[in-house]
């Protein structure tokens, strides 16, 4: 009630500004006539009276404002004359206001869209109901579980109110015209009830509806795809839809606001888990081994449960489990993790990304402020005449530095309005972006009132760090001296705080320059290193015959017909098939054991390599490079010996060398014992930034009986040609229709495939490259503006030497040769510690080293044109001082 | 004129509620009345007056109204509130409380130490 009445005196007052003006106006006129009235009845005339009562009233002008503070409305009134003040002030100088409020915008702008992207991913994840107690539980860094530890954590535990978990799927989806593949999750039957999920339309599925393996045979449709595939028709509810050929009853629609429970990738559908079965072919419900059940359990924690009781519980069940099942559960040790991320698995990158690009933004941000300031600085002290002025006429220093952080706060608020629209419209771009043309990936961007209040704050706060900048100048300005000396008198050689500010820009903008520099060239060199593989020229064709109705026994006759219509395409080189390829950011990795082990438990494997189940041809169609031995036939099948190629990394970790290992053997998991007939070159197998790991191919007709089943229904065919690959792909295209109409199939390049593989590299490329712009115009803008600055002060003492002779290069020395000075100085420093930051890039960035000629070249080169353009128009303006003209205007 | 007295600060306030208690007055009248009660001893500039008018009135103690002086000119008359006669008595205790207390610490002697 107090703020209320507060704002009430406060809006009156605004509104009957002028009746109180008057009422005071009038007051003050009353008092002198009355004081006149007295003078005059004295003997003076009724002229010189009112002289003498003006004078003995003392200063009407300070009276009167003094009287409005009293009256309370002074703040508002002074606002008020300030802003017109500042506004017209402003106005006068256009290009320094331009200047100004484009380097606050970009950098606003920056931090605005980091900030938006920061709050998406990392600080408002889900948009679930009461999401604070939502967990997600994490397993040495990723959140994927088998399906029956899954059971037991969730019947055993007391911590959660109940544990729900989804994994994600690719699956033929037949509404009745064309099979297209199609992402989905498969989910436990208490996922949309755990998750407090309402349905848009129909029912969702529930625990109740669970009844063992393929027992629920309903699909649940995702609003996005529902509105553009079914044409928001209500009449879906009931109608029958088959899923890699099974039929299941459409039962629900999700409401629009809800993408499922993970960060980054929006299903189009879900189906129960346990009719995984039909979904994918195949089921690891009973896997206890397998990791790959799940991608995440989740669960809200019951209410007075901490985290770390919720943990302990867990753990207490993860040790019983390792004791009850030796071999297939160990390390059981969880953590609880953000969900919709698959645990840690994705967030801790993410994150640290996040947080690296805002620290970089928010020192652009910094540099920004630093030039403003120093613009600010100059521009108080060219005007330190009219403020001398002004204190000479009895304003007070309070009075004209708040009307300096007025004029500060305008340049901020529309550098951060402009910013921020920006930026508005940057984030809307960014969330309709797919990265991946496979997978359905939404970033929900949309800006909330968080980014507002961000991109408000910060422009404040920046409005306050370079409106102080001149502070000192004011409080220390002499109206005396200043005005008897004129302006331009003190040029002080000594170092001031405008030249620390500038030199402390230029090192952050060097900063930015040598990383964005950095991480442009570690993109360059990834992409020409040697992956182990050659994916120039060739096509990857990703199909499931589970999709198409293939399983069990005629999967592999299938596999080898397509290998063999490939081949027959004109241009074709090579054909091969692998379950995944190489740098997918996927992969299988398997326990290995020694010849001589004998007991396979887990915590016993020698190594656990890559694994990749492959076709004969694969390694010629892949462009592998056989080091020795010999690659599969299609005699390696079930009934003959059991053999392996490796990599040379395996080779040389566990036999010693590449020699040793030829014709020796190795265990798997099951006790299998393995022949080592052929080694292959070292390549990437998951990501680019990947240590050098083992690696190890087996023939996918002996693909080993732990997997799921064999031979895998999911397969990539790997076709090498040297024909055009826009024709190829229709080619292919047309052989698997004469082989079978129902086949889904993707087909893409495998250089687009890696797309995937170079998005973090690319991105980080980006973001620098960015940031490394808005740092090289700042520099500009800073160094312009102290150059300019500084000519424009000494023009007078410029004109006088070379009316005394001096050459024009001694000229240019005298004007610019403090700014060059500074821009050398702080590029160095920039360059010393932009080299130090580029360690943390190397490990996004693929052989980002700064230990590289050509970007410490760069840098330099960079820096120096900067310089050069940004001194170019001082420069000039210096160069074509007429003394004579000059002197005489003075 | 070097007689006078400059005010200390905060008697200002004082003054102006005494001289409205004695009858409703308009702003120049109360520096005649001020002047009249000090036997013109204190020094207080013309234009002063009024922002400590204004504070006082917006503290409430002093009631305000236009109307027309002796003069025949139009005024505005200051008259003080309820408040302000309760603010008058305690100012007025407190003050001779400290003058008494600064008279008979200025005026010792050694003798009564």
């Amino acid at each position: 009630m107090k703020f209320l009445g507060w704002f009430r005196s406060v809006a009156a007052k605004l509104f009957h500004r002028s009746r109180i003006v008057d009422d005071v106006e009038q007051e003050l006129g009353s008092h002198i006539q009355h004081r006149a009235d007295d003078l005059e009845r004295s003997g003076l005339d009724r002229r010189e009276a009112e002289r003498l009562a003006r004078i003995e009233f003392g200063g009407r002008e300070r009276y009167k404002e003094e009287s409005y503070q009293a009256l309370g409305g002074n703040s508002i009134e002074i606002l008020i004359h300030d802003v017109r003040f500042s506004l017209r002030l402003l106005r006068k100088s256009p290009g320094f206001t331009a200047a100004a409020i484009l380097t606050l915008a970009l950098a606003i702008g920056a931090n605005a869209v980091v900030f938006g992207v920061l709050n998406a991913l990392v600080l408002r994840p889900l948009n679930l109901p009461q999401e604070q107690s939502l967990y997600g539980i994490d397993r040495g860094g990723i959140g994927f579980e088998s399906y029956p530890n899954y059971r037991d954590l969730r019947d055993r535990n007391h911590s959660f109110e109940d544990l729900a978990a989804y994994t994600m799927t690719l699956a033929g989806l037949d509404t009745g015209n064309d099979p297209s593949p199609v992402w989905g999750f498969e989910a436990t039957g208490n996922y949309f009830d755990m998750l407090g999920v309402h349905p848009y339309l129909g029912r969702v599925f529930h625990a109740s509806d669970e009844h063992g393996p393929n027992s629920a045979p309903y699909v649940v449709l995702n609003y996005s795809y529902w509105h553009v595939h079914f044409q928001d028709d209500r009449g879906v509810v009931g109608r029958i839809v088959l899923v890699n050929k099974h039929p299941f009853t459409i039962i629900g629609v999700t409401p629009p606001e809800f993408h499922g429970s993970m960060i980054f990738f929006a299903p189009s559908f879900y189906v129960p888990l346990v009719n995984q079965e039909q979904v994918q072919g195949e089921s690891v419900l009973d896997a206890r081994g397998n990791r790959r059940g799940i991608i995440e359990a989740l669960g809200h924690l019951k209410p007075g449960v901490t985290t770390a009781q919720a943990v302990a519980d867990l753990n207490a069940i993860g040790a019983d489990l390792e004791k009850t099942y030796p071999k297939e559960d160990s390390k059981m040790v969880f953590t609880l993790a953000r969900p919709g991320l698959g645990g840690d698995f994705l967030g801790a990158p993410i994150r640290a990304f996040v947080a690296g690009l805002m620290l970089l933004s928010v020192l652009i941000l910094l540099a920004a402020c630093a030039n403003l300031g120093s613009l600010f600085g100059a521009r108080a002290a060219d005007r330190s005449r009219e403020v001398a002025l002004r204190l000479a006429l009895g304003s007070s220093r309070r009075r004209i530095l708040r009307q300096l952080l007025t004029e500060a706060m305008l340049i901020s608020l529309g550098g951060g309005t402009v910013g921020l629209l920006g930026s508005l419209v940057l984030l809307r771009q960014l969330s309709v972006w797919q990265p991946f043309p496979r997978i359905p990936m939404t970033v929900p961007l949309s800006p909330d009132s968080k980014v507002y209040g961000v991109a408000l704050a910060l422009a404040l706060v920046s409005g306050i760090l370079f409106g102080i900048v001149p502070v000192r100048q004011v409080l220390k300005a002499n109206p005396y001296e200043i005005i008897k000396a004129g302006a331009a008198a003190r040029m002080g050689r000594r170092i001031t705080f405008r030249d620390v500010l500038l030199a402390v820009q230029i090192a952050i903008c060097a900063v930015l320059v040598t990383s964005s520099l950095v991480a442009v060239r570690g993109l360059v060199r990834s992409l020409h290193s040697n992956f182990g593989f050659d994916p120039q020229n060739v096509m990857l064709v990703n199909t499931d015959l589970n999709m198409a109705g293939y399983r069990g026994d005629r999967v592999l006759p299938m596999q080898k017909r397509m290998l063999e219509a490939m081949a027959t395409i004109p241009g074709v080189k090579s054909v091969g098939l692998t379950d995944l390829p190489p740098l997918a950011l996927d992969g299988h990795r398997m326990d290995i054991y020694s010849d001589k082990s004998t007991d396979l438990r887990p915590s016993n494997a020698a190594a656990q390599p890559f694994m990749f189940n492959v076709s004969p041809g694969y390694f010629e169609a892949a462009g592998t490079a056989l080091i020795s031995g010999r690659s599969f036939t299609w005699h390696d099948d079930k009934d003959a010996p059991r053999v392996a190629v490796i990599n040379q990394d395996f080779a040389r970790t566990i036999f010693g060398s590449v020699t040793n290992a030829m014709g020796a053997y190795f265990k798997l998991r099951d006790g299998t014992r393995v022949e080592v007939v052929g080694i292959v070159e070292d390549g990437k197998y998951f990501s680019l930034a990947e240590k050098q790991s083992p690696a190890m191919f087996l023939p996918i007709m002996q693909s080993p009986p732990s997997l799921l089943q064999s031979p895998s229904s999911f397969a990539w065919l790997v076709v090498r040609s040297n024909g055009d690959q826009q024709m190829l792909g229709a080619a292919i295209r047309s052989k698997l229709r004469e082989l079978d109409e129902g086949l889904p199939a993707y087909i893409s390049p495998w250089l687009t495939e890696m797309d995937a593989v170079l998005f973090a590299p690319r991105t980080a490329t980006v973001a620098l490259g960015v940031l490394g712009v808005l740092g090289a115009m700042l520099s500009i803008t800073g160094i312009f503006g102290m150059a300019a600055y500084s000519v424009s002060k000494r023009m007078r003492e410029l004109g006088i030497r070379m009316a005394l002779g001096a050459q024009r290069k001694e000229v240019l020395q005298a004007a610019l040769g403090r700014s060059i000075k500074l821009l050398a100085l702080g590029s160095i420093a920039g360059l010393a510690l932009g080299i130090l930051a580029s360690r943390v890039l190397a490990v996004i960035v693929y052989q980002a080293t700064s230990r590289d000629p050509i970007v410490l070249a760069g840098v330099v080169l960079a820096m120096a044109l900067l310089g050069l353009l940004a001194t170019w128009i001082p420069a000039q303006r210096a160069m074509s001082i007429d003394p004579l003209r000059l002197l005489r205007e003075e | 004129m070097t007689d006078q007295a400059q005010l200390l600060p905060g008697t200002l306030d004082l003054l102006i509620l005494r001289a409205v208690s004695l009858g409703p007055l308009h702003g120049y009248g109360i520096l005649l009345r001020i002047g009249q009660i000090s036997g013109k001893a204190l020094l207080i500039e013309q234009g002063a007056l009024y922002p400590g008018l204004y504070r006082l009135e917006r503290q409430g103690v002093l009631k305000a109204s236009w109307g027309t002086s002796e003069n025949n000119r139009r005024a505005k008359f200051y008259e003080l509130t309820a408040a302000g006669r309760k603010r008058l008595r305690e100012e007025t205790k407190s003050w001779n409380r400290l003058a008494a207390a600064m008279g008979s610490a200025l005026g010792a002697q050694p003798e009564e130490i």
